[in-house]
């Protein structure tokens, strides 16, 4: 069962305002997710705003300690996406970042967060179809949550 | 504090009929770092990059952030850009408000906060960027070339001709490889020997090419452009300056040994030259296999010796090479069939390989061409060929395709057929595959104008039978038993890499995949080049080819180490990682995770409360390295980081989306 979100801590979110969006980090490799993402602009293919993508060189570049910031700061999802396991530009980012983030999810559920509002994703550079769904499901999945208030630092 | 501008492009309406620009104007112009923002219709026009170039003089900018399309698409542009007006290249940020934002959403009133966001993720980023170099690496302008065979001969001439030295290193007495070994080649039945045999002496004439024959590479230093390659030169036991090769002491050697060049199937003495056409032509002392070596007496080659060239006591040579390239060429070797019970587990003498038809069917070989059973010498009258032994069987052999199969026994059953009038040949199959010029023609030639009749089936047992093989197999088109009393079996075993293949690559530093070739950069659009910079893959040793498919990557393969050889200097990449010795722990965690053998193992000395102290850190090579970040992740000290995308620079970004 999900941690993070009790119900009345759910009810607690609601004065957010009606038109509350999520807010989703997006570490995308340069060599797959990254074009991916350029692929799903030059396909004019249309997903919410609510994405904000961080290049890196690779997955596997990813330290889960940004992932835990992202939340920490607030944010409500967080996406690692990457190249298709075997086809890392630097051929084995992608199993390093897999493992990690398998490793990533449990230490999120210990601290609380629910799990399922971090997602790793492999993305290629020809999938920009696939990139725009995953953002359309990951926002439509993270407005079911709610926002993210757990771990979010004292203001 | 640094001193940002920010430069927002219109793209026409590309960007402004998303996104308003006159609200991100104002928005950036709020951020404290920002003293200049100004926006363009088009920033990648010689207009716009002009525009850059005075804001940087005229308002002292030392960071610029360029928001427009994808820094995929412009980056380096803009980077230009900022150098022409003396700022370092790496000072730059681009937003990407075209691909990711302008193009992708259609509510201007989202898509103008994610604009400002995007923007304020890169004044963050950029205003942590540092200078940034590139530094010079020499070349050597040698290749070395592992591996005699035909992508080994081939990679060699085409680097040779280019221009640069080239060293050939070959395990055996002789290059020829694999090739040397087969009678024709499909699909044209030109004989083998007679393709291959001007190739070795032409490699053997060139004046740009040394061969290191009965030779190893023992060891690889060094990184792209600067390798140092330490070849064993195995004892010959002749001195090869004085060897004529005229082949008497052959003549009156008194030990026998099987033929390894015939695949056992004829013999050898224990002083040896290969095959006539061997290059170098030089005689070898097997030394396991010489009475002298054994027992201490015979020296018989040494008395008729004319050139005084046996030495009996030479011992094993190290040399090292230096070269700026290396092509991989170490082929393959045949699977061992003796896992099959139901063929025997190759207890049965004219049960063969396909290697060994050749041999047979092949006019220098021990029979002189005429296809005579192993056992008793006779002429075979019915011979059955089994394919995809070994390939395609996922529990006793490999799960791969070995590709040749399906066209060399097409031509065995051609030559079978031509060689013996009367003779029938049956086939059995699980596929017939022949992707490739004139492949598909040639095997209609088998079955329609030689008569080979092809069973789809698998053969379930072979069991000798008075003086014969019976076959019992499956005919699964008329599925009914298929049973087959035949004087000989051919089984066409699968290509599989060569034993030593997995040490072949740890000391060239390449990975190698589950069969255990060696893998090459990326299946498809870098076919051959390796993760290690400057090692390039030839041939069979990268997985199944035949001869076309080998030649043609290995004259890539060279052109490739060519156009390396070909420059002054290699420019290494500006965004590496990089050690903060004072936290480096010396773990070397980094070490393990690198793909590109980038990081080593160092040594320091500091002063430490007054004395001398000495400790482990890593190293980062800044030829090999590629930025990839993946040690980064690895040190648990936070010592290591990624130039252009340090940690905290990621966080500054994360910080700023989550305002």
């Amino acid at each position: 069962m999900s941690v993070a979100e009790a119900p009345e801590e759910r009810a607690a979110a609601e004065p957010e305002s009606e038109a509350w969006q999520p807010k989703i980090v997006a570490f995308c490799c340069n060599w797959c997710s990254y074009a991916g993402a350029d692929l799903a602009g030059t396909s004019r293919l249309h997903y919410p705003a609510t994405v904000r993508v961080v290049r890196v060189p690779c997955s596997g570049r990813v330290n889960p300690r940004f992932v835990i910031r992202a939340f920490q700061r607030g944010a409500d999802g967080v996406l690692v996406a990457g190249c298709h396991p075997g086809d890392c530009h630097y051929s084995t980012g992608n199993y390093y970042a897999r493992r990690r983030f398998l490793l990533a999810r449990r230490l999120l559920e210990y601290m609380g967060i629910d799990p399922e509002r971090f997602w790793v994703k492999w993305i290629s550079g020809s999938e920009g179809p696939k990139f725009a769904e995953v953002i359309r499901e990951m926002s439509a999945a993270i407005s079911a949550l709610g926002p993210n208030r757990k771990a979010r630092e004292e203001e | 504090m640094p001193r940002v501008g920010v430069f927002i492009c219109w793209c026409g309406s590309n960007i402004a009929g998303t996104v308003d620009i006159a609200r991100v104007v104002e928005a950036v112009a709020e951020m404290p770092q920002v003293v200049h923002v100004e926006d363009n219709k088009y920033t990648c026009s010689e207009p716009g990059q002009a525009s850059i170039r005075k804001a940087v003089s005229d308002h002292r900018l030392d960071r610029v952030v360029v928001a427009a399309c994808s820094p995929r698409m412009h980056e380096n542009t803009f980077r230009k850009t900022i150098a022409a007006a003396g700022l370092n290249p790496y000072l730059l940020e681009v937003a990407n408000l075209r691909e990711q934002c302008s193009w992708v959403h259609e509510d201007k009133e989202a898509a103008t906060v994610k604009a400002i966001d995007l923007v304020r993720m890169a004044v963050a980023k950029v205003c942590r960027h540092v200078p940034l170099f590139t530094s010079q690496s020499p070349v050597t302008k040698r290749a070395v070339v592992i591996g005699g065979g035909i992508a080994g001969i081939q990679a060699a001439l085409d680097i040779a001709d280019a221009g640069h030295e080239v060293v050939l290193v070959e395990r055996t007495p002789s290059l020829g490889g694999h090739m040397a070994q087969l009678d024709k080649t499909f699909p044209t039945l030109d004989c083998s020997a007679c393709i291959l045999t001007p190739k070795m002496v032409e490699v053997a004439q060139h004046p740009k090419i040394t061969i290191y024959a009965y030779s190893e590479v023992e060891k690889v230093d060094g990184y792209v452009g600067n390798f140092t390659v330490t070849i064993r030169r195995k004892a010959r036991s002749v001195d090869e300056t004085r060897c004529t090769g005229c082949g008497v002491c052959m003549t009156r050697c008194p030990s026998n040994v099987p033929n390894e060049f015939d695949v056992g199937l004829g013999k050898r003495k224990a002083i040896y030259v290969p095959f006539p056409q061997a290059v170098p032509n030089k005689a070898t002392i097997d030394r396991e296999h010489c009475i002298y070596y054994q027992r201490g007496r015979c020296r018989i080659c040494e008395r008729v010796c004319e050139a005084k060239a046996i030495v009996f006591d030479q011992p094993d040579e190290l040399i090292e090479v230096q070269a700026g390239a290396i092509v991989a060429a170490t082929g393959y070797a045949q699977f061992d069939h003796s896992v099959y019970g139901e063929y025997g587990y190759g207890q049965y003498p004219d049960v063969i390989t396909g290697l060994e038809f050749e041999r047979l069917v092949c006019a220098s070989g021990p029979t002189e061409g005429k296809i005579k059973r192993p056992s008793d010498g006779r002429i075979p009258e019915t011979v059955v060929f089994i394919k995809c032994v070994g390939s395609r069987d996922e529990n006793k052999g490999v799960s791969y395709c070995s590709r040749t199969c399906c066209m060399y026994t097409a031509k065995h059953a051609i030559l079978t057929r031509e060689k013996i009038p009367g003779s029938r040949v049956y086939i059995f199959y699980m596929d017939v595959r022949t992707a490739g010029k004139g492949y598909e023609e040639f095997y209609r030639r088998a079955t329609e104008e030689y008569g080979a009749r092809y069973v789809r089936g698998r053969v379930s047992r072979i069991y000798p039978k008075g003086g014969r093989l019976v076959v019992v197999g499956e005919d699964t088109i008329l599925g009914r038993k298929a049973v087959v009393e035949a004087d000989m079996v051919v089984l066409a075993a699968a290509m599989v890499p060569q034993p030593d293949a997995g040490a072949i690559a740890r000391t060239l530093g390449v990975s190698y995949d589950q069969d255990g070739f060696l893998t090459e950069a990326h299946p498809k659009l870098r076919p051959v080049e390796t993760n290690t910079a400057g090692v390039f893959l030839a041939g069979a040793c990268q997985g199944p080819k035949d001869i076309p498919d080998t030649v043609a990557q290995a004259s890539a393969a060279a052109s490739k180490a060519a156009a390396l050889l070909c420059r002054e200097a290699l420019e290494t990449e500006a965004m590496i990682a990089s050690v903060d010795e004072s936290r480096c722990s010396g773990c070397l965690w980094c070490e393990a995770v690198c793909p590109y053998k980038a990081i080593t193992a160092k040594t320091i000395t500091e002063r430490v409360r007054g004395k001398n102290v000495s400790r482990t850190v890593a190293e980062v090579n800044k030829s090999l390295c590629h930025g990839c970040g993946a040690c980064t992740v690895a040190c648990r000290d936070g010592a290591m980081n990624l130039l252009g995308f340090t940690n905290q620079q990621i966080l500054a970004e994360v910080e700023a989306v989550c305002l």
